[in-house]
């Protein structure tokens, strides 16, 4: 690719990805490159966060002349994401007809994903599969990247294995990408990355040679036993709820110092109560650690919903 | 490929003039640059002395660039606060050096006091401020727009569009600086600062230090001298808006008579992006404005619109010389711009037609805030801080993270150094019941944390400070302060001790802990809260990504004997995931074994013993 065949057209990419994947690593592989290739080049990224698990993403752009250093919604000609949700936050930047998505299928699962805590929570994390999405883009590569790096030897190799996946979108020569992936990375793991490289450049080729029904190979890890749990969950018509004995508490404040949810204190005589009912999730921690044996966990037969657990206490009068 | 660290820290992987094999067509004095490098470059080329900064989200970089030049060139520091940053530049400047300032927007804030003095005074050796905005709020705690300090101070203020602008603008600062005898703000903004662009770079130049020049009228302001200072600024005003009339920083760029835009900073290349053929005035300083030239403009186009991201500063300039003009109507106040938010604004003021083309799947993200660090040890400090049901003033740093889910452990936040003045007045309301806490980061107390404490101490408040030491400056990157005992460079240096200084101020009860120790961190709290009057405990543990990575052993959940009571997670520490089995319909959890660090404190919390070390293999 050369100015000459293509003039004044200019090439989007968007890298996107979790902090520490390397997003940057393969935006600044492809910059370098182009700009060997004599083209203007940006690359625009906002750090900051990134170092605590937050969203990465790097402009790429380059042409004879670049104006803004962001791609627009709906005009990256390439979308590369190093993790599965990110690919799909990212993915109405892609140009509809003509873009070209690569993604790793591998789930890195935010902590916000599983914060919900009663029975039967489902965890929240992007319930699209490759194969759907597959399907809807003008071109698209769906590939267990990160299985391929560990099968190297090296799990952090995946951008490079997604690297070697790109370039074949790109037309740039093999061999520069090569010369600039070596000249980028530490001398030390020079060996294992062009190894990567290769891996993902031939990932393309076998997807081009097997007929077109099977071109993404892997399903998602993980993402199928969750839903079928969080079904069978869903059928649960019980809830828990402690129940407490107050004559035999002698408030030792165990209890109230373990529940997770912190949904239990000693009130004024220094007995211990239920005072957020609604955080409860019957994890019966306060059951077993309890010295006295003055708290029993049991099983209410009621619908989950709002109303039936905001009125519990009030339904265990005797006891509380 | 190894993994970058893509926080604020400097890049020098992406250094292309090392590579001779570049068959480029262009010269071999241009190179990709972060615009933050090339405002150092520019800075060092302009033959630049002394430089001081206090770090923050977008700027950090260019003191940590500039502190790559010799320092037989440049002597560069950080400072333990923006004030101190600006002040020592300035002194550095009355010295007869050029002298740079660095900070980010909110950071000008606490220098304001400095530069609204200081620009009475003028300078002596060139002094120039460079302060990033942050519009989009990626990083900071608020969106304002630096350029109404520029007007406040009447001072110059130029906003370069790119990299090599960046450069340019900043090298030229200087020059206009003493020519005009004034302070000259650079502004930059969180996109310019962190796209990387060619450069075409220059030489330094060998600027003599003039020394110190005794003008006590001029250097001293007292109300005398203040007094006939302050028309010599208004005079000032009126030459830089003649030299901005005829500077090749503003550009006529003509083009189709129908549209005139007027715009500058980063707004002016989404402008060339998505209106290539428009006629454009591009500013090269937002105050003072050439309005000769703007006028000239507004006749030789149809219609006049105004392109600026945050405040309408130009817009309204325009409109009080008496031209019509257009902007703010369709273009946002607030949020950062993009090609995207100018084509909008054009297609509502009917000059561009309405595009659609985005692909048609709808898509709910999935949520990922940044999150604390595996092993963080601030999460084990808020942990004990919730155990005490307290109400929790908190301040600016990585640990403002524990305001979410699942720690919940902050009430407020309202700006760095705040934490401690604001648990002092809560407690003068008398209004509260609960006990209160003060949660501060080291260099945060560094920055603006003493004064507070002392007045606490002095004015017999019942407040607990808790200083969350670990070491660095870690949210803008991990940096050097005061109390790490590195310079900016990395020298060995004095080390302030946090104990000695507290104690200093007059507080009777300190204690230091190590928040590793969970059992522990619970009891010091304790007594602290009992304890009435000003109580401090100092959280001792290292950052565990800043000055080093850390990483111990590995710990594993026992699948068979964790009951999904899930009280580990309550930390937040990022490898703690559900596991795919169940118990009783809660999921069991599980170790991220790439990410965790082995820091023991979900074994702490585990009530069933369930989290221990990985066996180890042979
Ligand atoms: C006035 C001002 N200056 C600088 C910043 C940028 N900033 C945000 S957090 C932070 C560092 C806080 O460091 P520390 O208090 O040690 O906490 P840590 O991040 O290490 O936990 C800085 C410099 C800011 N928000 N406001
Ligand atoms: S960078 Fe350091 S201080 Fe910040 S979250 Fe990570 S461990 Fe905690
Ligand atoms: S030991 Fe536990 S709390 Fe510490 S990093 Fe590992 S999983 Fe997180």
């Amino acid at each position: 690719m050369n100015k000459q065949e293509k003039p004044n057209s200019i090439t989007n990419v968007l890298i996107v990805g979790v902090g520490g994947q390397g997003v940057i690593m393969v935006s600044k592989v492809l910059a370098r490159l182009c700009q060997r290739h004599g083209f203007d080049v940006k690359q625009s990224e906002v750090h900051g966060m990134a170092k605590r698990g937050g969203v990465v993403f790097s402009h790429v752009r380059f042409g004879e002349k670049i104006w803004s250093p962001t791609v627009s919604e709906g005009n990256a000609d390439v979308l590369l994401a190093l993790e599965w949700a990110e690919a799909l936050r990212w993915l109405h930047y892609l140009k509809p007809k003509t873009g070209t998505f690569i993604a790793d299928t591998q789930h890195i699962v935010p902590p916000f994903a599983c914060l919900k805590r009663h029975r039967g929570a489902e965890q929240r994390y992007a319930q699209e599969t490759p194969e759907e999405i597959v399907s809807q883009v003008a071109k698209g590569y769906a590939l267990d990247a990160t299985g391929i790096a560990t099968e190297l030897g090296n799990f952090r190799v995946s951008n490079t294995v997604l690297l070697g996946t790109l370039s074949t979108a790109l037309a740039f020569d093999e061999a520069d990408w090569r010369d600039t992936l070596a000249e980028l990375v530490p001398p030390k793991t020079i060996d294992t990355n062009l190894e990567a490289f290769q891996k993902g450049r031939d990932w393309v080729e076998e997807v081009k040679k097997t007929p077109k029904k099977e071109k993404n190979t892997k399903k998602p890890n993980k993402i199928a036993p969750y839903q079928q749990q969080v079904k069978i969950q869903n059928d649960i018509q019980q809830d828990l709820i402690p129940v407490i004995t107050a004559a035999w508490c002698k408030g030792c404040d165990i209890c109230v110092k373990m529940c997770p949810e912190r949904c239990l204190k000693l009130n004024t005589k220094e007995v211990v109560e239920l005072v957020e009912p609604e955080r409860c999730t019957g994890c019966r921690i306060c059951e077993w650690l309890c010295p006295d044996f003055a708290i029993d966990v049991v099983k209410v037969p009621t619908p989950l919903n709002e109303e039936a657990s905001k009125s519990k206490p009030a339904s265990l009068p005797e006891t509380v | 490929m190894d993994k970058d660290s893509e926080g604020s820290t400097i890049d020098t992987t992406l250094n292309f003039e090392a590579a001779d094999s570049v068959t480029s067509r262009r010269s071999d004095d241009v190179r990709p640059m972060m615009g933050n490098e090339a405002m150092a470059r520019g800075a060092w080329e302009a033959g630049v002395q002394v430089g001081a900064a206090y770090p923050g989200t977008p700027s950090t970089e260019i003191m940590e660039f500039l502190s790559a030049y010799p320092e037989a060139d440049v002597r560069a520091q950080w400072a333990t606060n923006e004030k101190v940053a600006l002040d020592v530049a300035i002194g550095a400047s009355f010295a007869g050096a050029r002298a740079l300032s660095v900070m980010k927007h909110v950071g000008l804030n606490v220098a304001s006091d400095s530069l609204m003095s200081q620009t009475y005074i003028g300078v002596n050796g060139g002094l120039v401020l460079i302060v990033c905005d942050d519009p989009g709020i990626h990083s900071s705690q608020n969106e304002q727009d630096t350029r109404l300090y520029a007007r406040l101070a009447m001072v110059p203020c130029l906003e370069p569009s790119d990299a090599q602008e960046a450069l340019e603008f900043t090298r030229l600062a200087f020059t206009i600086s003493e020519e005009f005898d004034t302070p000259v703000l650079v502004r930059s903004t969180t996109r310019l600062s962190h796209t990387r662009s060619l450069v075409e770079v220059g030489e330094r130049s060998d600027i003599e230090p003039t020394g110190f020049k005794e003008n006590p009228h001029k250097n001293v302001m007292i109300p005398s001298n203040a007094r006939t200072q302050h028309p010599r600024l208004i005079e000032r005003e009126e030459k830089l808006k003649t030299y901005f009339e005829n500077s090749e920083l503003t550009k006529w760029e003509k083009g189709d008579k129908d549209v005139g835009i007027v715009t500058l900073s980063t707004s002016y290349v989404y402008v060339k992006e998505v209106l290539p053929d428009a006629s454009i005035l591009k500013l090269g300083s937002s105050w003072p404005l050439p309005s000769n030239i703007i006028s000239e403009f507004s006749r030789s186009v149809k219609r006049l619109i105004v392109v600026e991201e945050l405040e309408p500063i130009v817009e309204r300039e325009i409109l009080s010389m008496g031209i019509k003009a257009e902007g703010k109507a369709f273009f946002p106040r607030v949020g950062e711009f993009s090609p995207e938010v100018i084509r909008d604004g054009l297609e509502t003021a009917g000059i561009l037609q309405k595009q659609k083309n985005k692909l048609n799947i709808d898509i709910t993200p999935t949520v990922r805030p940044p999150v604390l660090c595996a092993g963080c040890p601030h999460t084990s400090s808020y942990m004990a801080v919730k155990s005490l049901d307290a109400r929790v003033a908190g301040d600016i740093g990585c640990y403002t993270l524990a305001a979410v889910e699942p720690l919940q452990a902050i009430d407020t936040c309202v700006a760095m150094g705040s934490s401690i003045a604001v648990a002092t007045g809560m407690a003068k309301a008398g209004t509260e019941t609960k006990p209160i806490i003060a949660t501060i980061g080291d260099s945060t107390f560094l920055h603006s944390g003493i004064p507070p404490l002392i007045d606490a101490v002095y004015n017999d408040v019942n407040i607990t400070v808790i200083l969350l030491d670990n070491h660095t400056t870690a949210m803008t990157g991990g940096q050097d302060h005061a109390a790490t005992g590195r310079s900016l460079r990395g020298d060995e240096t004095h080390r302030v001790d946090f104990e000695q200084i507290v104690n200093a101020c007059g507080v009777d009860w300190v204690r230091i802990a190590d928040s590793y120790d969970l059992a522990n961190m619970y009891q010091t709290f304790r007594e602290a809260v009992e304890f009435k009057g000003v109580s401090v405990v100092i959280s001792d543990r290292p950052c565990v990504l800043d000055p080093v990575k850390i990483r111990g052993e590995t710990l594993v959940v026992n699948q068979s004997n964790c009951v999904a009571c899930q009280a580990c997670m309550n930390l937040g520490c990022p490898s703690l995931v559900w596991s795919d089995e169940m118990y009783d319909g809660h999921h069991k959890v599980k170790i991220d074994a790439e990410t965790c660090i082995g820091c023991a404190l979900c074994a702490q919390l585990c009530c069933t013993d369930s989290i221990s070390a990985l066996p180890k293999s042979k």
